[in-house]
């Protein structure tokens, strides 16, 4: 269990030689293409404040060359940042010697790559023990809990095959083993399923659900899909041209959309996997019989369950079984369809 | 000469400095180099030294052994290398013929002197590349000394290094590892160069040293084209063997050369074979042993 989370304060990354000359201007009202017109330097990341809790899984989002994949390079600073703070257990990293990055590194991130990243001349076990032998943990210590992992992510029997023997989502596996041997508290999933197909993708989704749900380290998800963020992340900061311009739950991004941008994205998410019984259920009336189910339960589960027993209705209760309200076949289908009010706002707004 | 007629002289003729400067200038340096060699003469004694022992002693080796032992132990060498039994044999093949020809000795020698020089090129020649691929000034520094030597007629650089070393076995190993160093090193640099940048980036976000860096990832990975560079400066000593052979290195070189002083037809081109055979069977083996060492990217899964 990962005890601290990460915070990103004020964080601005300007690309160009001398980037550190333009974050007042920057601040001030310099846009992305002003900067890059009359400067020469493009404007990576503007302004970025986002906690990511501990143990919990964040998800970043947004479209190619929004600023994603340079976000997450802050957080073990494979890239360094123009200005601002990146505070982990109250230390910030941007502040880090080398020696001290190096240390940070080995022990407190691992990181799993779009293009899996892995060393072509080292076997599957030799790519899965990479940190440990980085960190210089002898080979018999670190072969078994690298074959441990091996076996947790399903490639047993793999272990002396070469990378390029694999598929990529055999090879994907290699990568977060790789991580997962690392056992680090922050785990930092770079655009990791992009690569994927979307059967395997759904695949490895389940896969690292299973193990965080056991594990629950602070995981920090790149993506640009919106349905793999919903379903992953705990928390779901959406970025546009180097500045977050939503964050929130999957229920808050999916119920109210912050711009229209946003809500073109939103339409086509399938809602009931989003949206929770707890969030549209009505005050209890009548008497608190019948079928139960969660608060937190989807209302594409809920609408199952519901179906399953040949009732017409449900009482919703919390984590602690007390009733809290109910919910009713047409109140899920209303919920599910997605509201024509949001549509026409949307057309007005553009 | 008609333009000659109304251009100034010294549009016409290229107005060279004088005669008399060029050739006090000639004995200065020439003189002075020569006092500074004669200064210096004990201690660049003692620094060779060692690399006459070395290359003496694998003379040695290589001639005094009975020719079937060392017949096998190329074998041996070739097969654990290639692990081909058609490159053995053909090694076997060429090196019987050269036996047969008479030429076993002076092969031996060439032998010797080649290895010696493969070896000090890598030597040499690795860590320069090493630097090179980290650093862009230590690279732009570097690639024109390399153009020089690989453009500058060898035999321009066999003066300086008979004037320094004199004449012998060493003064000729030190021109054929000059050379034959500048694929090492361009090709070591290379291959550092070519690695793949997002596997380099795991390695940082794993928390990998510099030297970590270069001996867990770089090198592993550069290895083949290294390997073609070892293979570019066996052929290249190979070569210059030939020529080294004017400043008294042995062997199929001072062979060839006396049959081009002599016009012997017949003797110039088996020596001349003799190198072809032993070109092919260093080639075949070392390319042969740099494939396999790349058999993890064999099998690629589509």
């Amino acid at each position: 269990m990962a005890s601290h989370g990460i915070e990103i304060k004020g964080l601005y990354k300007i690309f160009g030689p001398c980037g550190r000359d333009h974050v007042d201007a920057v601040k001030s009202g310099v846009t992305k293409a002003e900067l890059n017109e009359k400067h020469g330097h493009v404007l990576g990341l503007k302004d970025i404040n986002i906690v990511m809790p501990a143990g919990g899984i964040t998800v970043v989002m947004g479209l190619s060359g929004s600023g994603k994949s340079t976000l997450i390079r802050h957080i073990n600073r494979l890239i360094e940042p123009t200005y601002g703070e990146v505070i982990y257990d109250g230390i910030d990293i941007c502040g880090m010697n080398q020696a001290q990055l190096r240390e940070f590194r080995r022990h407190k991130t691992a990181m799993v790559f779009q293009k899996f990243a892995l060393l072509p001349h080292r076997t599957v076990m030799e790519n899965t023990i990479y940190g440990l032998d980085i960190q210089g943990v002898p080979r018999t210590e670190s072969t078994k809990r690298g074959r441990y992992w091996i076996e947790r992510v399903g490639l047993a029997g793999f272990e002396n095959h070469y990378p390029n023997q694999l598929s990529g989502g055999m090879q994907q596996r290699v990568g977060l083993a790789r991580a997962l041997t690392n056992d680090a508290d922050i785990l930092l999933m770079d655009e990791a399923y992009s690569a994927l197909d979307p059967l395997i993708r759904v695949d490895m989704q389940t896969v690292l659900l299973d193990l965080q749900a056991e594990l629950k380290k602070t995981v920090v998800f790149i993506t640009h899909d919106l349905d793999e963020a919903l379903r992953l992340g705990d928390k779901i900061a959406i970025l546009r041209d180097g500045q977050v311009i939503q964050q929130g739950t999957g229920q808050d991004i999916v119920l109210a959309p912050a711009d229209s941008y946003i809500a073109a994205f939103v339409k086509e998410v399938n809602r009931g996997r989003v949206i929770k019984a707890g969030t549209v259920m009505r005050p209890l009336d009548g008497s608190a019989d019948g079928l139960r189910i969660s608060s937190q339960m989807t209302l594409e589960n809920a609408a199952k369950e519901i179906c399953e027993t040949g009732s017409s209705r449900a009482v919703v209760v919390d984590a602690a079984g007390v009733p809290v309200g109910m919910l009713d076949l047409q109140a899920i289908v209303a919920a599910m369809v997605t509201p024509a009010g949001s549509e026409a706002a949307r057309m007005a707004a553009e | 000469m008609a333009t000659c007629s109304f251009l100034p002289n010294a549009l016409c003729r290229f107005p060279a400095i004088s005669d008399q400067y060029i050739r006090d200038a000639r004995k200065v340096i020439d003189e002075g180099f020569k006092g500074l060699v004669r200064d210096y003469s004990s201690v660049i004694d003692t620094i060779v030294q060692p690399l006459q022992w070395f290359l003496n002693y694998l003379e040695k080796l290589f001639t005094n052994s009975p020719w079937i032992v060392v017949l096998a132990v190329m074998m041996l060498i070739v097969y654990f290398a290639s692990r081909s039994i058609r490159i053995t044999l053909g090694t076997a093949i060429g090196m019987v013929m050269i036996g047969v020809i008479g030429l076993w000795n002076d092969t031996m020698i060439t032998l010797a002197i080649v290895t010696v020089s493969t070896l000090i090129a890598i030597i040499i020649g690795l860590p320069i590349g090493i630097l090179m691929a980290r650093s862009e000034r230590i690279q732009s520094a570097i690639n024109p000394a390399l153009d020089v030597m690989q453009t500058l007629p060898s035999f321009v650089y066999l003066i300086p290094v008979v004037v320094i070393f004199g004449i012998g076995k060493v003064p000729g190993l030190i021109a054929v590892v000059i050379y034959a160093v500048p694929p090492m090193i361009r090709l070591t640099n290379l291959g550092i160069r070519l690695v793949d940048r997002e596997v380099l980036e795991a390695a940082d976000a794993f928390g990998s040293s510099s030297a970590q860096k270069l001996w867990n990832v770089q090198m592993p990975l550069a290895l083949p084209t290294i390997m073609a560079g070892i293979n570019q400066t066996i052929m290249m000593s190979l070569a210059m063997v030939v020529v080294a052979s004017m400043v008294g290195v042995g062997g199929l070189g001072k062979n060839t050369l006396q049959a081009i002083n002599n016009q012997f037809f017949t003797f110039g081109f088996m020596n001349g074979f003799a190198l072809v055979a032993i070109a092919i069977i260093f080639d075949r083996a070392s390319q042969a042993f740099g494939k396999r060492l790349q058999k993890h990217s064999e099998v690629v899964h589509g």
